[in-house]
């Protein structure tokens, strides 16, 4: 039972970052109907401008944080002004190919600048440390991640719930061309929603890079994979089914590798995404909508 | 489609065309006139082309995007190697089992993917294909993530020549019998072909096997020619590869299919010290074809001796 309770902890702050990750997905999903492959390498590039400026300008956690959210914001913005938008009345397939060809072009990228090899996450940024709780042991990194992500998810739960911005986008992905004929700039709206989306994958980077203790430019596209899942399990394009999907996927994993056999931990997170596409392909939270001509 | 008769003069001379081909190929084989080096690029781009060319059936003409190709190529690599080097079969053997064993794999998992439409699809098959590479890292019959190693060098110029000429055959006839015009409706408008009787799940899980099958002997020829296979080449970057082929090519283009696995051979054989940029280059392909030509160097056009009378200004 406390091993249990000790396995579930551990999952809680993988979950979180899944969650991070596929809230990005989500999003971009929800409002232009496009699997963003790009995003895990999004998240890729948000953990190594993390490693710099912890590295290079020395800035603490935080501030890494923060200006690695802000680059990937940007970033995403421009990946989706350059290589989206001109796709976006084109057939699905032909922006789903264009969006691998962004994600390797992230990555190889990233190798042909930096090098294959993976980087030490630099620990004077973090120390780690472990507390003792109730028998159980609890890492300060896991808190950290934890805490952190909770709190983007509340901030982004207020951008959309409570602000104009949100309301946009809430109204451009229900109906792009009522939004339209309401005076709402869609250009603009899915901007916002890629620089947010890509700014959350960011910090999720960051808190990869704390939490595994290396970065590599491959990096993103596991976790990209399952936070992808993630989004599925919960209803892809439904904000709160991803933030539960993320942590069903983070758990699921933490309780195999914990208790059968760790190479299968890959192939888990995929058997649900086919047995949940198989059942109920809209997701968890998802309504049938059914398909018209 | 001008008449109905069977054209036997142009069948012979396709043939001769072949026999030619094959024969001055192997005589320079066997005379060492082409090096080793070239033979290694020789045999890639015979299997490129027949993965090229049976991952377009699925993704060019039935329009089902399949991400999984490299999966039913371990499931071919993997059945063919077993069969020669632990249960000791004949090589020909080998080959027919590795191209029904991955129809087999295709079929198990087209069947209950291919309800699934789009992107949902790509991912599905995506998922499946990582799945099977992982399954094959965890027995320890085939040595785990180590690979089998010391396959012998089975696969010669006459295999791999035969196996891209059956692949052809085979995906060609099947575009332009009755089947294939069910095939291609099915990519035009899945609803449309529905309302008109096809049974649109029979004819996608058909496209699915045999480019599954195929993809397979494309496998297993690999494993005869490197001595090594090991899950870890069978990844979704295989997948991505070959999916550089089709989409340059054209989807819905065998001849273009078969001009960028040549394509692309070269260039990876050319970029093998650099292959960061390698991969920078499939990836602005991938764009850069996907955002000016999204339908692909050919379309879905075909080239054909009546597209070379065109550029002689010949007749048609």
């Amino acid at each position: 039972m406390q091993e249990l309770i000790q396995q579930l902890v551990n999952g809680l702050s993988l979950g979180a970052i899944y969650a991070l990750i596929a809230l990005g997905y989500t999003m971009v999903y929800g409002i232009i109907k496009l699997i963003n492959f790009a995003h895990g390498d999004v998240m890729m590039v948000g953990a190594f401008v993390g490693f710099f400026s912890i590295t290079l300008l020395g800035t603490n956690i935080a501030v890494a944080m923060l200006i690695a959210m802000a680059v990937c914001a940007l970033l995403g913005v421009i990946i989706e002004k350059v290589a989206y938008r001109p796709l976006r009345n084109s057939t699905r397939i032909a922006s789903l190919i264009t969006a691998i060809g962004v994600s390797l072009l992230l990555e190889y990228l990233t190798i042909f600048l930096l090098g294959p090899n993976q980087k030490i996450f630099p620990d004077t940024a973090f120390t780690v440390k472990a507390y003792d709780i109730a028998g159980l042991s609890i890492l300060n990194k896991d808190v950290f991640v934890f805490v952190s992500a909770v709190g983007l998810m509340l901030v982004l739960q207020y951008i959309i719930k409570y602000t104009k911005t949100g309301k946009a986008m809430r109204a451009v992905s229900l109906d792009n061309e009522a939004a339209i004929l309401m005076g709402i700039s869609v250009d603009k709206t899915i901007s916002t929603t890629f620089a947010i989306g890509s700014a959350l994958a960011a910090a999720a980077g960051v808190m990869v890079g704390v939490y595994y203790g290396a970065i590599n430019p491959l990096m993103g596209i596991i976790p990209g994979l399952k936070a992808f899942v993630a989004a599925v399990l919960g209803g892809i394009g439904i904000i709160p089914g991803a933030m539960v999907g993320g942590f069903v996927i983070g758990l699921l994993e933490t309780l195999v590798s914990g208790y059968g056999n760790s190479l299968y931990r890959d192939a888990v997170s995929f058997g649900v995404l086919i047995l949940i596409l198989l059942v109920k392909p809209t997701g968890l939270f998802g309504k049938d909508t059914g398909e018209k001509v | 489609m001008q008449t109905k008769k069977i054209k036997w003069t142009r069948i012979l001379l396709e043939a001769a065309f072949l026999v030619v081909l094959f024969s001055l190929v192997q005589y320079s084989i066997s005379t060492h006139m082409l090096s080793q080096y070239y033979q290694i690029n020789l045999t890639s781009m015979c299997i490129n082309i027949i993965l090229a060319v049976s991952l377009s059936l699925i993704n060019g003409f039935t329009g089902q995007l399949s991400l999984g190709h490299a999966g039913f190529m371990a499931v071919g690599a993997y059945t063919a190697v077993i069969m020669t080097t632990k249960l000791d079969y004949p090589f020909l053997a080998a080959l027919v089992g590795a191209l029904f064993a991955a129809g087999l794999a295709g079929f198990v998992i087209g069947v209950p993917t291919l309800r699934l439409k789009g992107d949902y699809l790509a991912i599905a098959t995506l998922a499946l294909g990582e799945i099977i590479r992982v399954v094959l890292q965890n027995i320890d019959y085939v040595n785990g993530p180590a690979g089998i190693s010391g396959i012998p060098k089975l696969t010669t110029w006459a295999w791999l020549f035969g196996g891209v000429v059956l692949t052809l055959l085979v995906v060609v006839n099947l575009v332009n019998s009755s089947y294939g015009r069910a095939i291609i409706s099915v990519r035009e408008d899945e609803i449309a072909a529905e309302l008109m009787g096809i049974n649109t799940t029979k004819y996608k899980v058909l496209a699915f096997v045999i480019g599954a099958g195929f993809a397979g002997l494309a496998g297993a020829l690999y494993g005869h020619y490197f001595y090594i296979i090991k899950p870890e080449t069978f990844n979704f970057l295989k997948s991505f590869d070959i999916l550089v082929m089709v989409v340059l090519g054209g989807l819905g283009s065998t001849t273009g299919a078969v001009i960028a696995a040549i394509f692309i051979t070269i260039l990876t054989a050319a970029l093998q010290p650099f292959p960061e940029i390698r991969m920078i280059i499939y990836a602005l392909i991938l764009i850069v074809v996907m955002i000016y030509r999204p339908q692909g160097l050919m379309g879905n056009k075909e080239f054909s001796r009546q597209t070379l009378g065109r550029i002689w200004g010949g007749r048609q």
